[in-house]
Parts: C-alpha cells; sequence; structure tokens
C-alpha cells in the first residue's frame, strides 16, 4: 500500500520536473497537462498515506510514531499532518495543486507567461518533492512492526487544530504561486496591469487561508493551552505573522499596479518576498535554532536543506529581480498627495513592522553571536510593532478618500475636532472608569476610528444611500477588512489590557471570588474516554442572579504519557469567564484542587475582527464583471468629479 | 519630470524617517525588556542572584524538591549538574512539568535570592528540548 505511494511520490517528482522544462520554454499546453498529472498522482500518494494512517499500518514508522488504534477516526486522519514529515507531504500537495489552479484560472491572453509561471511553480514542487522524498520520507516502513503506535501529541488532537495546518499551508503555499507569477513577470519582463489583474485573485486565495489558520491558531492556543492568552509572540507564531503582514502590503501595493500600472517592481519584489518569509517560517518551525513551545522534534539537518532551498529560490528570485526590474515600465504619473502615495506609505509601514518582527524573532541568534543568552518577548512586541502599525492606523481613514494621481486635501476642522473630541473622550472613559492602561485606551479609541472610517468611507463611495448595496463586492471586502481590524483592535486591546487572572484552590463545597462572579466546587470525578481518562471538575458560578455550570477538566493520554488541560469556558457579553483545572494538592489532610480562572473581557471580538477580515478577503476576490453590470456612472458630473473612483 | 524627483526624494525621506523611528523603538525595547537566560552554574559564575535581578533560569526540577508553600503557590528547586536555584510560582504548573523534567522559568528574584517566577515555559512535545537547555547537563544521578 505505502509503497505505491511512495512511487508515486517519485512519480510527482518525474512530472513536475517535466513541467518545470515545459513551462520555463513556454510550452503552456504541456505544462498544465504535467500539472494535472502531478497532482492526480500526488494526491493518489497521499490518499495511500491517509489510508495507512486510517488503517493503523503500525509497519510504517510515520504511523508508529504518531498514531493510536484508540484514537478517534478524524485524529488518524489529522494525525497525517500532525507531524513534520506528513505535513511536508501535505505542503507538497497543495504546491501543485496551485500550479492545477494556475493552469485553470489564468486567462491573460499571454501565453508564454503563464507557461513561465506554471514552470516555475513545478521548479518549487520539484524541490519541495526531492526534500520530501530524501529528506523527510514519510513512506518509510518499520521492521518489525509494532503492535502499537506511541499516539498523536493530545495537544493536536482538537478540531480547530485537524483543520489548522491545512490552511496554513494553504496560505504559505499560496504564496508559492504568487512567487511563481512574479517571477514569470520578471522573466518576461512585463509587470504591468494585467499582470496585477491576473496575480490580485492569487494573492488573495494566499492571504484568506492565512488568515483563517492563524486565527485558528490563536483560536486553539486560547481555549486548549488553559494559559488564557490567544497571541504569545511566540517564533512560531511569529514565523506566519509575516508572510501575513508582507501579504498584506502586496495587497495594498498590488492595486495600485492593477488600477495604474505603478509600483511594478516594488509589488513584484513583495511577491517575491511574501514567499521567502513563508519559507523562512518553516526554517525556524523546522530546524530548531529557536526555542519555540510549537517545536516539532527538531533536526538540523532538515534545518539547513531548508535554509538552502530558501537561498536558492529567493536568491534565484531576487538576482532575476536586481537584472529585470529597473527595465520595469512605470505607470500613470503620481503626486505624493495622492492615493499612491497613501498606499506607498502604507506599505513601507508594513514592511518596516514585519522588519521589527523579525528582529524581535531572530533576537536570541543575535544575542547568541555576542556571546549572551537573550530573548525578548511581548514588552518588545508592545514597544514596537504596535506603535508602528497604530500610526498607520490613524491615517487610514483620513487619507482614504484621497485621489489617484494627485489629491487635494482640504481639512475640515470642525469634523477634526469633533472626532479629536469624541477619541479623547473613548480614551479617557476606558482609561478611567473602566480602568484599562493607557495604550490599551488609545487602542480602544483607534479600533472605533476604524469602524467609523470604513463606513463612512463607503457611504462616501455611495454617493447615493440608494448605491450602497450596489457597490462593486472589492469595495465591501474593503469595508469588511478595515472594520474587521477595528474590531479586533478593540478586542485585542482590551483582553490583553484588562484580563484578570487568579489561581484559586477550592476543597469540595469551598468558594472563592473572581471578576464578581462566585465560584463553587461542586465537585470532581473521574471520567473516560476512547484514549484517555480525566478528572472532571464541576463548578457553580454565580454572578447576581445568573448562574451557570463550568466543567473544566484535566485529561491524561496513557499512549502519550501526557495530560492535556481542557478548559471550560463561559461566554458573557462582557466577555469570558474561563476555567482550568489544575492539579491536586492535599494540605493539612485536605484534599484542595486548584483552578486557574480567567476573566477576559471582549476576546470575542478578537476572533470576529479576524473573521471580518478574512470574510472581506474574500468578497475582494469577486472579479469585477459581477459588479459592472449593476453599477453605473453616477449621473451628477459635479458629483463624480468629488469621487473620481467609484468603481474599486 | 520635475515632480519624479520630487517623489523620489519624498518616498526616500519617508522610509528613511520611519527607519529612524523604529530603529529608536528596537533600541529603546530591547533595552527595557530582553531577558537575559542564566543556567545555575552561569548564575554562579556571576556571583549568585541579586535581588531584582529578572530574566529568565532554565535547568531541570530537582527531584524530591517540589513543595506547595501555600495552596496556590508551589517552590522547587532547578538544578544541572553543579548548582541549583530556588523558584517560586504562583498558578498551576504547565502540563508537561514535572520532577526531573526541563523547565524554563520566566521572573525575578526577590530580597532572598529566591525566583519569584511570572510564567513556567511549557512544551507541547514531550520529546522536544528547549534550545537553551540543550547544552545543560543534567544532574548526575
Amino acid at each position: 500500500m505505502i509503497e505505491t505511494g511512495h512511487m508515486a511520490a517519485f512519480l510527482a517528482l518525474a512530472a513536475s520536473i517535466v513541467q518545470t522544462w515545459y513551462g520555463l520554454r513556454g510550452n503552456r499546453p504541456m505544462a498544465a497537462r504535467m500539472a494535472v498529472s502531478a497532482l492526480c498522482i500526488m494526491g493518489i500518494s497521499f490518499f495511500f498515506l491517509v489510508m495507512s494512517f486510517v488503517a493503523s499500518d503500525f509497519s510504517v514508522a510515520l504511523v508508529a510514531q504518531n498514531s493510536h488504534t484508540l484514537k478517534p477516526l478524524i485524529y488518524k486522519i489529522a494525525g497525517t499532518w500532525g507531524n513534520h514529515e506528513g505535513s511536508m507531504a501535505l505542503w507538497c500537495l497543495v504546491v501543485i495543486g496551485f500550479s492545477v489552479a494556475g493552469a485553470l484560472c489564468l486567462d491573460t491572453g499571454r501565453r508564454e507567461f503563464e507557461a513561465r509561471a506554471l514552470g516555475v511553480q513545478g521548479a518549487i514542487a520539484t524541490g519541495s518533492l526531492a526534500y520530501l522524498l530524501f529528506a523527510s520520507n514519510p513512506y518509510l516502513r518499520l521492521n518489525p512492526a509494532p503492535l502499537q503506535g506511541l499516539g498523536l501529541n493530545p495537544l493536536l488532537q482538537d478540531p480547530a487544530l485537524a483543520i489548522h495546518p491545512p490552511l496554513l499551508y494553504l496560505g504559505y503555499v499560496g504564496f508559492s504561486f504568487v512567487f511563481a507569477l512574479a517571477a514569470a513577470g520578471l522573466i518576461e519582463g512585463r509587470v504591468d496591469r494585467q499582470w496585477a489583474k491576473a496575480t490580485r485573485g492569487f494573492v488573495l486565495a494566499a492571504w484568506v487561508p492565512l488568515t483563517i489558520g492563524i486565527a485558528l491558531g490563536a483560536y486553539w492556543a486560547y481555549y486548549e493551552l488553559g494559559w488564557g492568552g490567544w497571541w504569545f509572540w511566540d517564533p512560531v507564531e511569529n514565523a506566519s505573522l509575516m508572510p501575513w503582514l508582507l501579504g498584506s502590503a502586496l495587497l495594498h501595493s498590488i492595486i495600485v499596479t492593477e488600477k495604474r500600472g505603478s509600483f511594478a517592481a516594488w509589488t513584484v519584489l513583495l511577491a517575491v518576498l511574501a514567499f521567502c518569509f513563508s519559507l523562512l517560517g518553516a526554517f525556524l518551525v523546522r530546524s530548531g535554532v529557536l526555542t519555540s513551545v510549537h517545536a516539532f522534534a527538531v533536526d538540523p539537518l532538515r534545518g539547513s536543506l531548508l535554509l538552502a532551498g530558501l537561498l536558492l529560490y529567493g536568491g534565484a528570485a531576487l538576482s532575476l529581480f536586481a537584472w529585470r526590474a529597473p527595465a520595469l515600465k512605470g505607470g500613470q504619473d503620481w503626486a505624493l498627495m495622492s492615493r499612491e502615495g497613501a498606499l506607498m506609505v502604507n506599505n513601507l509601514v508594513l514592511a518596516v513592522a514585519t522588519l521589527t518582527v523579525l528582529i524581535g524573532t531572530l533576537f536570541p541568534l543575535l544575542a547568541e553571536m555576542t556571546g549572551r543568552q537573550m530573548s525578548v518577548g511581548a514588552p518588545y512586541f508592545n514597544l514596537t510593532f504596535s506603535p508602528l502599525l497604530a500610526a498607520l492606523l490613524i491615517g487610514l481613514p483620513i487619507v482614504q478618500p484621497w485621489s489617484w494621481g494627485r489629491a487635494s486635501f482640504e481639512p475640515n476642522w470642525v469634523l477634526a475636532l469633533i472626532i479629536g473630541g469624541v477619541a479623547g473622550a473613548i480614551v479617557l472613559a476606558a482609561w478611567l472608569l473602566f480602568d484599562l492602561p493607557i495604550g490599551a485606551a488609545i487602542g480602544v479609541a483607534l479600533g472605533c476610528w476604524l469602524v467609523f472610517g470604513a463606513g463612512r468611507e463607503i457611504v462616501r463611495r455611495a454617493i447615493t444611500p440608494k448605491r450602497i448595496f450596489k457597490l462593486p463586492a472589492r469595495v465591501w471586502g474593503m469595508t469588511f477588512a478595515h472594520a474587521g481590524l477595528g474590531l479586533f483592535i478593540i478586542g485585542a486591546v482590551v483582553e490583553t489590557g484588562a484580563s484578570y487572572e487568579r489561581t484559586i484552590a477550592l476543597g469540595k463545597g469551598d468558594s472563592a471570588e473572581v471578576a464578581g462572579w462566585t465560584l463553587t466546587l461542586d465537585d470532581v470525578r473521574s471520567g473516560e474516554g476512547a484514549n484517555w481518562y480525566s478528572d472532571e471538575g464541576r463548578l457553580t458560578a454565580t454572578y447576581g442572579t445568573s448562574t451557570a455550570v463550568l466543567e473544566p477538566s484535566k485529561r491524561y493520554y496513557p499512549a502519550a504519557r501526557m495530560p492535556t488541560t481542557e478548559t471550560a469556558i463561559l461566554k458573557t457579553i462582557r466577555g469570558d469567564l474561563y476555567t482550568a483545572l489544575g492539579d491536586r494538592r492535599i494540605i493539612d489532610g485536605k484534599t484542595l484542587w486548584t483552578f486557574r480562572v480567567y476573566f477576559n473581557p471582549l476576546i470575542d471580538l478578537v476572533f470576529l475582527g479576524v473573521a471580518f477580515m478574512a470574510l472581506g478577503g474574500v468578497m475582494a476576490m469577486a472579479p469585477l464583471s459581477w459588479a459592472k453590470k449593476v453599477v453605473r456612472p453616477a449621473k451628477n458630473e459635479a458629483a463624480r468629479a468629488d469621487v473620481p473612483e467609484i468603481v474599486v | 519630470m520635475m515632480r519624479a524627483r520630487t517623489r523620489r526624494l519624498g518616498i526616500v525621506g519617508i522610509s528613511a524617517a520611519l527607519l529612524v523611528v523604529a530603529g529608536i523603538l528596537v533600541v529603546l525595547a530591547v533595552r527595557d525588556s530582553a531577558d537575559l537566560f542564566w543556567t545555575p552554574t552561569k548564575l554562579a559564575e556571576i556571583g549568585g542572584p541579586t535581588p531584582g535581578l529578572s530574566g529568565k533560569v532554565g535547568g531541570f526540577v530537582a527531584v524530591g524538591s517540589l513543595s506547595y508553600s501555600s495552596p496556590t503557590e508551589i517552590s522547587f528547586s532547578v538544578i544541572d549538574d553543579a548548582h541549583s536555584i530556588s523558584v517560586i510560582y504562583e498558578g498551576i504548573a504547565p502540563d508537561l512539568f514535572e520532577e526531573g523534567a526541563g523547565v524554563v522559568a520566566e521572573g525575578s528574584f526577590n530580597e532572598v535570592g529566591v525566583f519569584v517566577a511570572r510564567q513556567l515555559l511549557a512544551k507541547h512535545d514531550e520529546n522536544y528540548v528547549p534550545r537553551e537547555l540543550s547544552d545543560v547537563e543534567g544532574p548526575s544521578s
């Protein structure tokens, strides 16, 4: 069985090499055929790999190390990519999948360009498959086969984490096709409006799953780890944030290239860098050069191979860039004060913010060069990344109405005074009444400002209220994404600034008070599941007249000899009452159970905000041809002059 | 094309200003919040704990040292092959924390030289050793 998969992976490698050959020579039909064959063959290969997990075939080394007969079916399947080798197989499958998506969706009328994009993608698939087969082979047998497997790390046996890796990979690997399109554009020496139009959809196709994938990971960390938080500035989290930031910058700059033909070189550079940072993330995670709570058991050889791949592909693309970029044609003329200028500042700030995250992430390595063991945590990022981003976002609603080419800016001082007053009132209220730290209070005002700005912008574009629902999906997408970012910021700063945390120890029948709630321990019982047994606490929480029962538990997975925390969360309008069961302590002959209790205000806004951003990304994918049918230019010429850009 | 030149100057100016601001922020942030890491032996080399010194300590939880100083507080010793550091932690230890296991604690030393941990770093995988601990010798016993 698994040998068939192994063979198939080799065949997929061969097909990818042929695809690269035909593609780079400009033969689009053959490259497309090879991509489709590679996908079918790799699909079969991956299917056999999944089937050996489903069938618990412990003669396959990877299954023996990562699966167990008692595991529920969904986690047997998810276990396929819950380890290094299997996740690389998934990576290869997705790389090839994007080849096929490109072959099917690209319709620029420039067949050589399309062929070359498929060729570059074929080269990425070739590298990935070679790495899979020669450095992290999941298809190897184990002799003799053990009777039972070691089991999947119990922390990973969770629905959110079953789909978190595939989504993240869709994002990381999605940027590989953006990279391929950039390289193909450079080979041709043509990065113009048409190129941007074809590429923009693929940027979104990578950005949306990456956004959801990161949010799912954060959500998982929140309820599964039992630490109350959702973002820890861990190297692995940063590794996913950096391509996301560059991808967000790219999403904005590619609009300029699409509409005006400008920023061509910068857009291509971002397209190359977004994928390079995805590879850098893979390298940081898999090589073990950084301490991370997420690390898989690490292997330095694999790390150096990933680094070699990063240098090879990134170096090739950057050389190509250095060679071709100076010859790229500029677009329409623009002044600094214009929509182009505003988007340029957006891109510069996002790039510099990415740089500060990179410095923070690599800081332990930098410090090691000076012979010291040092690291930076959340305070570093709060002092560098947050102010840069805040400055950017304060400007967003102000510059959004600016028109392409040259904008006239006549500040409305009355409005500015009113908005400034409201913002000041929000900051004071959050600071004095709700006891938020001053930074968080400013964050709340900033979030409100963004939501307000997003609403104001869509009303401005609609000109008359009736047309608001006839605006193109792209405009709605932008509105949702910007408002979502505002909601996210409100949730993030309130949760971080005002979350309340306490550890309590309770005997049966004892009560304790946390954030206005009275928690009473009714009982702690033992329970049992398919592959675990547990201690299950039962707490009654009362707040005024409302009462709720919370059942946090602690599970022990004998196969992995490891416990996990199953939190119990009570959702209220103000926030989450979050409880995690600790250990049993016998003090002075009395049995006490420890609980960690948090009150996390407005945490749902964090995830709701990100969901809005992802939804906005999906809406922005809608082709403009849909919109043209309903949106007609405004009849009033004077109104048109005011709002030069109705259709985005 | 006068405009192209002024535009280029503007772009360079804005980029430079941004980089300078970011550079200042990074330097300030690193000065304020970078955490040094000590193993028990390294700490002994710099002359033992100083009250108020903050950072990270790491090593192995000494077998037999784990006790409850109050219902919600644990205390234990972090050791390597030669020295030890006393640590107290208010709260619930991470899932994989146990006697004999590797641990990294983040916090600061109090007046009596005990390390008060704000956070104990957990790991997700039982096969994984934090990089800081990769060259720490375990206790010889």
